[in-house]
């Protein structure tokens, strides 16, 4: 324990924070600054901090990760400590933490993928994008996954950011990727990948679209691949926004009518697709071909191709002890105190996407960071003396169920030795993709 | 690129996007607030909770609005880092119904 830890816990309240991915770096980070004398726990069930932001963002977004500069900064907060390598719910349960500390606050993210609930569904070749994206961002969960990229087409299900992710990936040439900080072994796999064309499957018509304006532009410019509108799905009623006060919007139709006009030309196409609903998936031992309804005149279309990445929404994987909502997929919450019903689990919050489901971008974290933090210490005075455990007390039987906790400077020591690993490469950083790996670079 | 704060801005100064935004790239002076381009990580989270629709990607900025970039990289430069909401100004809501929003 650092003295700091034990200046601001010393009579001051004592806080879990489960998850160290942006909503739970914003709700420390709120908790923190509030002036109430309190400490925070921060746990992780990996040895690296950043949640999404190291397994979610792209490889080839860098600059949005520069955001983890805020996070490290809130990490050296006197008060504030890293328990890396403990898992809620298999090291630790929920009861325990709750009669450890004074509040602990669930900040778990969105984590398993949404099913489409058609038959075929888990033919292989059929994936969830997230699974993509974990495996290509180095997840260690993820890293035996196995993507066969030996067809000539693919198509992703779902018009949103994630979906658009999956498709630029898909769409770039090795080359294009070989300097940022995607995985190696996802790299390798890419680089020999015979896919010509992807589609980008949506039911809704293209103002409807949940990609933002930015990420299509990134469409415009990709080396070897053209993108293109089926005009069988559109009209050019499509491409005129409906509120002219949404430049958001604007920008992003005006981009879909360009994409429309494109004469093409590269080797590769991917083409954007509108108001299909899929229904099946076919084929004999692995996915052969999607079956889709058009939305519109209920008619029938087949799409052929060898994968299909579905992404169509995450929810939260249930703890328990924690009730769940099922229809939002998130723990059941009142605006950030977890609830049974109407009646509210004392001492028990939720922030993030584990409250109000995968929405937003980054920064919506932090607003919601700072609205359960307020709940938080809203609630703090009439908790005073309920707890019965004590965190130094907690964290030393840790000790004893798990091989390492990780802290703060093991993540320094981790991180720089990734990067270290990245250089030669001209990469920012080469990823460990395995705990044990991750490991024993703390110790380095 | 980087996000702009431009004319909209002046006399609310809403500050709904100092809450959202993840890298505090927000500065202040007694009209409005300035993005700081060099610490702004292009995220867009600002865009949809100014409630006048005052920020805007640089590339998106009309000709007449583009001296804006200028003017936030200038005035971040020479004003304090606003670390969470203000109120709005007086008369804030009032200039909202103006702009039609």
């Amino acid at each position: 324990m650092t003295e700091s830890v034990s200046d601001r816990a010393a009579g001051g309240f004592r806080i879990a924070v489960i998850g160290s991915g942006p909503s739970g770096f914003y709700v420390t980070e709120a908790l923190l600054r509030s002036g109430t004398p309190l400490a925070v726990d921060m746990f992780e069930r990996l040895p690296v901090p950043y949640g999404l932001v190291r397994f979610g963002v792209a490889p080839d977004h860098p600059k949005l990760k520069l955001v983890t500069a805020a996070f490290d900064r809130i990490a050296t907060t006197p008060g504030f400590r890293f328990i890396g390598g403990v898992a809620v719910g298999r090291d630790v349960s929920i009861d325990e933490l709750r009669e450890t500390y004074d509040a602990v606050v669930l900040a778990t993210g969105a984590d398993v993928s949404r099913s489409l609930d058609v038959p075929g569904e888990d033919l292989p070749g059929s994936h969830h994008a997230g699974d993509f994206v974990a495996w290509y961002n180095g997840h260690p969960d993820y890293r035996d996954c196995h993507f066969d990229l030996g067809c000539e087409a693919a198509t992703v299900i779902g018009h949103g950011n994630v979906a658009l992710d999956v498709a630029r990936i898909l769409a770039k040439t090795a080359d294009e990727l070989r300097r940022t900080d995607i995985a190696a072994h996802a790299l390798e796999v890419l680089a020999e990948s015979r896919i010509r064309e992807i589609h980008v499957v949506g039911r809704g018509r293209p103002p409807q679209a949940k990609f933002s304006a930015k990420e299509l532009r990134d469409f415009l410019d990709l080396e070897t691949c053209d993108t293109t509108i089926d005009s069988r799905d559109v009209v050019p009623d499509d491409f005129v926004p409906d509120n002219p006060l949404d430049p958001e919007l604007a920008e992003k139709l005006a981009l879909l009518g360009t994409l429309s006009q494109q004469t093409l030309t590269k080797p590769r196409r991917c083409s954007f697709r509108f108001g299909l609903s899929p229904v099946a998936i076919k084929g004999r031992s692995r996915m052969e071909a999607i079956v889709f309804e058009q939305q519109k005149s209920k008619a029938i279309e087949e799409l052929d191709c060898g994968l299909c990445f579905r992404s169509i929404g995450r929810q939260t994987i249930p703890l328990a002890g924690v009730p769940y909502d099922n229809l939002r997929g998130v723990h059941a919450n009142i605006e950030g105190r977890v609830a049974d019903g109407s009646s509210v689990i004392a001492g028990l919050y939720v922030c993030g996407w584990s409250k109000r489901g995968p929405s937003g971008t980054i920064g919506t974290n932090r607003g919601c960071g700072m609205a359960t933090a307020e709940a938080v210490l809203a609630d703090l005075p009439a908790r005073r003396g309920r707890r019965s455990g004590d965190p130094d007390a907690l964290l030393a039987r840790l000790r004893q169920r798990v091989a390492r906790i990780v802290s703060y400077r093991d993540w320094v020591a981790i991180d720089a030795a990734e990067k270290r690993r990245g250089a030669p490469l001209g990469k920012p950083r080469e990823k460990f993709v395995s705990v044990a790996d991750m490991l024993a670079a703390t110790d380095a | 690129m980087a996000y702009v704060v431009t004319d909209n801005c002046r006399g609310c100064r809403y500050t709904e996007c100092v809450t959202v935004c993840p890298v505090e790239c927000f500065h202040v002076d007694e009209k409005m607030t300035y993005i700081d381009p060099e610490n702004c990580i292009d995220c867009g989270g600002c865009v949809p909770v100014c409630p006048v629709g005052a920020i805007e990607p640089d590339y998106r900025l009309a000709a007449d609005k583009k001296f804006w970039i200028d003017v936030n990289r200038k005035r971040a430069a020479e004003t304090p880092i606003l670390a969470a909401r203000l109120p709005p100004l007086p008369g804030a809501d009032a200039r909202r119904q103006e702009l039609g929003r």
